[in-house]
This record gives C-alpha cells, sequence and structure tokens, in this order.
C-alpha cells in the first residue's frame, strides 16, 4: 500500500508539473463542447434553392413565395430554361431547383393532379435528406390549401388521417441534447486512453522504466498506481464536462448522478486497460498515437456516438457487440435523457464489466517485468 | 559453490535467433570486490547484466544472485541488488529530493528512515542546496552520482553497474570511482561494466569479453604480467587484436 501511494505521489507531481497537462485537462473539455456541438451541427439552415418556373402561373408564383418565406429556403436564382438552372446547381450557386413543368397550374385545375420536378445536389447526403423531408413537408401543407380553396372545404382527402407526432426524451428535437453526451464519451476515451498510454511509454522511452522494473515493486502496485491518477481525472474531467453541459447547453439530466458515475468508472477501467495494453506493444509516443488513434476513430464512428447504430448496416450493428463506447453512450444518453436507473442498465452495467476484466487482464498479461 | 562467492554462473548463454549474445560464460564474483566486467561495444555486456539483474531470461545456464536462482527468483534478487544502467535512470521532471524519496518509497523504506537517508544522501553529494532543483537541471556527472546513491539507497549486497560513467571527463569519472569505493568498503559487492581502460585499472578482477565469450579473467595486474604489457588498454588491444586474427 506504502509503494502504491508512493507511486501516486510522483504521478501526481510529475502530471501537474507538466504544463500541457493543466490545459488538456481543463480547455479540451470546454474546447470540444463549444466547437464540436456549435459546429458539428446537423440541423439545416439557409437552404438556397433555384426555380425553373416554365409555367409562370399564378400557382407557382405563390408556391415559389410561400418557399421563401420559410426560415429554411432561400430563393437565389430564377432561371428560364433548364439548362442555366442546372448550370447553377454545378456551380453551388443553388442546393436545390424547383421545376414547374408548362400547364402546372392548368392541369392542377383539370386534372386535379400537377407533376414537379425537384433537383437536389446531394454530395452531403443528410443534407439532401432533410431538405427533401421538408420540402415534402411544404407541399403537403400547400397542396391541401389548394384543395381547401378549390372546393371551399376544409374536409380534403388528406386530413382524414392527421399525424401528429410527440417526441419523447428530447421533445423539441435539439440537436445539442444528442451531441453532448456523445463529446463526453470522446473526452472520457481520450483521458482515459491516451494520458495513461502515453504516461506508461513515456517511461518506456526515457528507460527509468527499466530501473522500476529492476526494484521489487509488484506488477499490479505498478499498475493501480499508473493507472489510478488518470482515473480521477477522467472522473473530474467528466464531472467538469457535464456542469458545462447544464450551464451552457442546459442539457436534461434526469436521471441519477450516482448511476452515471458508477457507469463511467467500469468504462474507465475499459479505456485506461486499453491504454495500457497499447503501450505493451508500443515502443514509442508516436507509435501509441498512431494506433490508439485508428483504434479510437473506428469504435467512435461505430459507436453511434454521431450516427444512429439502428441505421447501420446488420454487420456494423453486431460489430458495436463488441464497442465499449457503444454501450457507454447508450447508458449514458439513458441516464441523462430518460433517467434510467441501474436496474435498468443491466445490460450495458454487466457487458462493460466484462469488457475491463478483460481488458485488464489482458494488458496486465501483456506487461512483462521481464523479457 | 564457495560460501563467499555471491555471483556464479555456469555457462550462462543467451541466444536471439542464431545470434549468440552470451556464449556459455562461467566466472564468480567473490562477496564484497569490485567486479570489471569488461568488452567492446556490442560484447554482450549489457545482456549479461541485465540477466543478473533478472530483466531478461537466459536461454541456459546455471545462474545465482546473492543465492537465489535467475529463474524463477527474481523477486528475491531484485531485493539485494541495485541496478544503474547506461540509460538514465532518474526521473527529469522530478527534483534531486523527489527523486531520492521516490526509489527510496518503492524499496519500501519506512518514513523515518527515508527522512534520514535523504539528509544523509544530499549531505554527502553536497547537494543540499540544490534539492529542489530539477533533475533535467543539474549537469551529467551529478545525475551520474545521485543515480549511483540512488541505486544502494535500500543497501543491497550487490550493485550492477552498466556503463554508469559514459559521456563525462576523466575527472567527474574520478569523483564516480570515489563513491564506488566507499560502497565497496561498506560491504556492497560491485559488478560493473565499462569500455574505458582506465576504470578496469581500479577494479579487484575484470574479465573481458569479445563477441559473447569471456577471453580473460584475473586481475588486472596478473593480466598485464601474463601479456606483458603496461596498461590494461595494451592488455584489450592484444586480446581484441588477438580475437580477430
Amino acid at each position: 500500500m506504502r509503494v502504491i501511494l508512493h507511486l501516486l505521489k510522483k504521478e501526481f507531481r510529475q502530471i501537474f508539473r507538466n504544463r500541457i497537462m493543466i490545459p488538456i485537462i481543463f480547455v479540451m473539455p470546454i474546447m470540444q463542447m463549444l466547437v464540436l456541438v456549435y459546429a458539428a451541427t446537423f440541423e439545416m439552415k439557409n437552404i438556397d434553392f433555384g426555380v425553373m418556373d416554365a409555367d409562370k402561373s399564378i400557382t407557382t408564383n405563390e408556391f415559389v413565395q410561400k418557399l421563401s418565406a420559410s426560415p429554411f429556403f432561400n430563393l437565389k436564382a430564377t432561371s428560364n430554361n433548364l439548362d442555366e438552372a442546372n448550370e447553377n446547381l454545378l456551380n453551388d450557386k443553388v442546393d436545390l431547383i424547383l421545376v414547374f413543368p408548362e400547364n402546372f397550374e392548368k392541369n392542377l385545375v383539370r386534372d386535379n393532379k400537377a407533376e414537379m420536378q425537384i433537383l437536389i445536389n446531394a454530395i452531403n447526403g443528410t443534407v439532401a435528406g432533410i431538405s427533401q423531408a421538408y420540402l415534402g413537408e411544404i407541399i403537403a401543407e400547400y397542396n391541401k390549401q389548394i384543395i381547401a380553396e378549390f372546393y371551399k372545404t376544409n374536409v380534403g382527402v388528406g386530413q382524414n388521417i392527421r399525424i401528429q407526432a410527440q417526441f419523447w426524451y428530447n421533445p423539441e428535437l435539439n440537436y445539442k441534447v444528442y451531441m453532448v453526451p456523445g463529446i463526453l464519451v470522446v473526452l472520457v476515451t481520450v483521458i482515459g486512453m491516451f494520458l495513461s498510454g502515453l504516461n506508461l511509454v513515456r517511461e518506456k522511452e526515457m528507460g527509468t522504466i527499466e530501473q522500476i522494473n529492476v526494484t521489487p515493486i509488484r506488477k499490479y502496485q505498478f499498475i493501480v498506481g499508473k493507472l489510478l491518477p488518470f482515473l480521477f481525472i477522467g472522473l473530474f474531467d467528466l464531472a467538469f464536462g457535464l456542469v458545462i453541459a447544464k450551464i451552457i447547453f442546459d442539457i436534461p439530466m434526469v436521471g441519477s448522478m450516482l448511476t452515471l458515475f458508477i457507469m463511467a468508472f467500469v468504462f474507465l477501467l475499459v479505456v485506461l486497460g486499453a491504454g495500457l495494453l497499447v503501450s505493451t506493444f508500443t515502443e514509442t509516443q508516436q507509435q501509441l498515437m498512431f494506433v490508439g488513434y485508428f483504434v479510437m476513430i473506428i469504435f467512435i464512428l461505430m459507436s453511434g456516438i454521431f450516427t444512429p447504430v439502428e441505421s447501420m448496416p446488420i454487420w456494423a450493428q453486431k460489430f458495436n457487440l463488441i464497442n465499449p463506447m457503444y454501450y457507454f453512450i447508450a447508458a449514458l444518453r439513458m441516464i441523462l435523457l430518460k433517467g434510467s436507473t441501474l436496474a435498468d442498465l443491466q445490460y450495458y452495467f454487466y457487458s462493460l464489466l466484462v469488457f475491463a476484466i478483460v481488458m485488464i487482464w489482458l494488458a496486465v498479461w501483456k506487461y512483462k517485468k521481464v523479457n | 559453490m564457495t560460501a563467499e562467492n555471491i555471483i556464479e554462473v555456469e555457462n550462462l548463454t543467451k541466444i536471439y535467433g542464431q545470434f549468440y549474445a552470451n556464449d556459455h560464460l562461467n566466472f564468480s564474483v567473490k562477496k564484497g570486490e569490485i567486479f570489471g566486467f569488461l568488452g567492446a561495444n556490442g560484447a554482450g555486456k549489457t545482456t549479461a547484466i541485465r540477466i543478473l539483474c533478472g530483466l531478461s531470461k537466459p536461454s541456459g545456464g546455471k545462474i545465482t544472485v546473492a543465492g537465489f536462482n535467475v529463474y524463477n527468483q527474481t523477486e528475491q534478487i531484485k531485493r539485494n541488488i541495485g541496478y544503474m544502467s547506461q540509460k538514465f535512470s532518474l526521473y527529469d521532471d522530478l527534483t534531486v529530493k523527489e527523486n531520492i524519496e521516490f526509489y527510496g518509497g518503492i524499496y519500501g523504506l519506512n518514513n523515518k528512515t527515508l527522512r534520514q537517508k535523504t539528509s544523509d544522501l544530499l549531505q554527502k553529494l553536497d547537494l543540499t542546496d540544490k534539492q529542489n532543483f530539477l533533475i533535467k537541471d543539474i549537469p551529467l556527472g551529478w545525475k551520474q552520482r545521485l543515480a549511483f546513491s540512488i541505486a544502494i539507497i535500500h543497501d543491497p549486497q550487490i550493485v550492477f553497474l552498466d556503463e554508469p560513467t559514459g559521456g563525462v571527463d576523466p575527472i567527474t569519472r574520478r569523483h564516480f570511482w570515489d563513491l564506488i569505493y566507499e560502497a565497496a568498503f561498506s560491504g556492497i559487492t560491485i559488478f560493473v561494466t565499462t569500455h574505458y581502460m582506465d576504470e578496469a585499472e581500479y577494479c579487484d578482477r575484470v574479465s573481458i569479453m569479445v563477441d559473447g565469450k569471456i577471453i580473460a579473467l584475473d586481475s588486472p595486474d596478473n593480466l598485464k604480467n601474463t601479456y606483458q604489457v603496461d596498461t590494461m588498454n595494451e592488455v584489450f588491444l592484444k586480446l581484441a587484436r588477438q580475437k580477430i586474427n
């Protein structure tokens, strides 16, 4: 025990003497939250559209005006032929084009139906999808309006079944509520995996590990002494991040903080074990960064932090069975947004626990004092 | 095996693939002596010293250090030895005093002993007024003397020094050897590798290693007589050259 205390004293001295550590611990959470949450947003604003109106009727004119009145769509260009309209799309001048064919209004009045075309730049598939959905809604709305006007009645065809959506746990569909827990997971992972791994590899680089290995210090003492400081820092940073999340983004925190920190504790054991494991087969800090970065990016992208796991292909969903980040982010969102208890989270808790045990066991087994 | 031998090595062999880093080494070190383990760079000195310290497993041979064998009693060995390597072993970002306390602490010294040892050591090395300097800010010669003193802070029976004086001038080396003599006088066995032949003169006995084999082992004076030369440097050159021919 005393040996571990001496190790901890030394680690904390080194950590706080390192000029880069304090910024990492305090500035990184703030930066990640502010930059990522505000910049990496899927919310759609300012879609520029063009119109190619061959009909030039009251109906088409009214529709274009209605669209321009929406906060999401700006009318940028009106063209007289399709080539010119396409040109605008190719030059990125507009994101989408509405094409009204000749006799649009006539067809609508005479046949009760008319066709139009929408051309969307889908280089960014997500934006294209959302634009289409918004447009669809506006068109449907307009449709109803026309029906009402023509038949002088409010009972339109489309009004028999009315859909009223209620979004549970995130009623305003606030993007930040989805994003912030994800950022917190990334934060905890970076602290747990990189800081601990780098610290260990640094001892290898400096050669001090040899000196440690020749002392009667026990393997478990050394490992506990090395991992404990980063466990503290990880939990501290999570708390710090949660405070920022509450103050700046007013993220709902329905569940118990104790439950949250129990889950975070187990998750940190997993990533600390991962950091230790990577440090056993890398010799320099650069190697560790490359290996760690490679692993982390895959795990982050697959985990559902930024994109829903449910829309991934089956093999990717299967992969997530071995992705600890998947379990932690799911649990974190459930606790924060739904107020899930430890009993609700059993599956996630035990999964993470198994990861922690396996990871630390592997790392300890790979870490040898003798070669 | 005689009682006074503290290190016994029979047929120590370490093979990396096809390469014999240590080829059937045989020697013993007496309690309290200064044993020089000489050889050119790459002769296999560091490999052997790492095996004796329990940092590396031999491919074969019967080896005991302080009465414990190097295969499965490495933890007992580590309690009884000190080690200072050519690659620098103090923490650059800790102060002189913090380094002493840390290593003393992980060797299990209690607080009282540790305080006493720390102040004695600082005084002996004339570092009392520099105890709060970071290691990276003090000269190499001082670092080496401090590293040696820390390697014996737990009063081991043997201390292994792997090229402890690399990169410093002869006067600084001489200062370092004063510390070695002092430790030897207090009963600690010194096992030192070096490729400075002037340092070989300071040893009680030396072995000379070429290409993984020990080709000579005796006191410096006997070696000089045998090869009819005046300095250890000439002994070494003669042996190394003979090996090439």
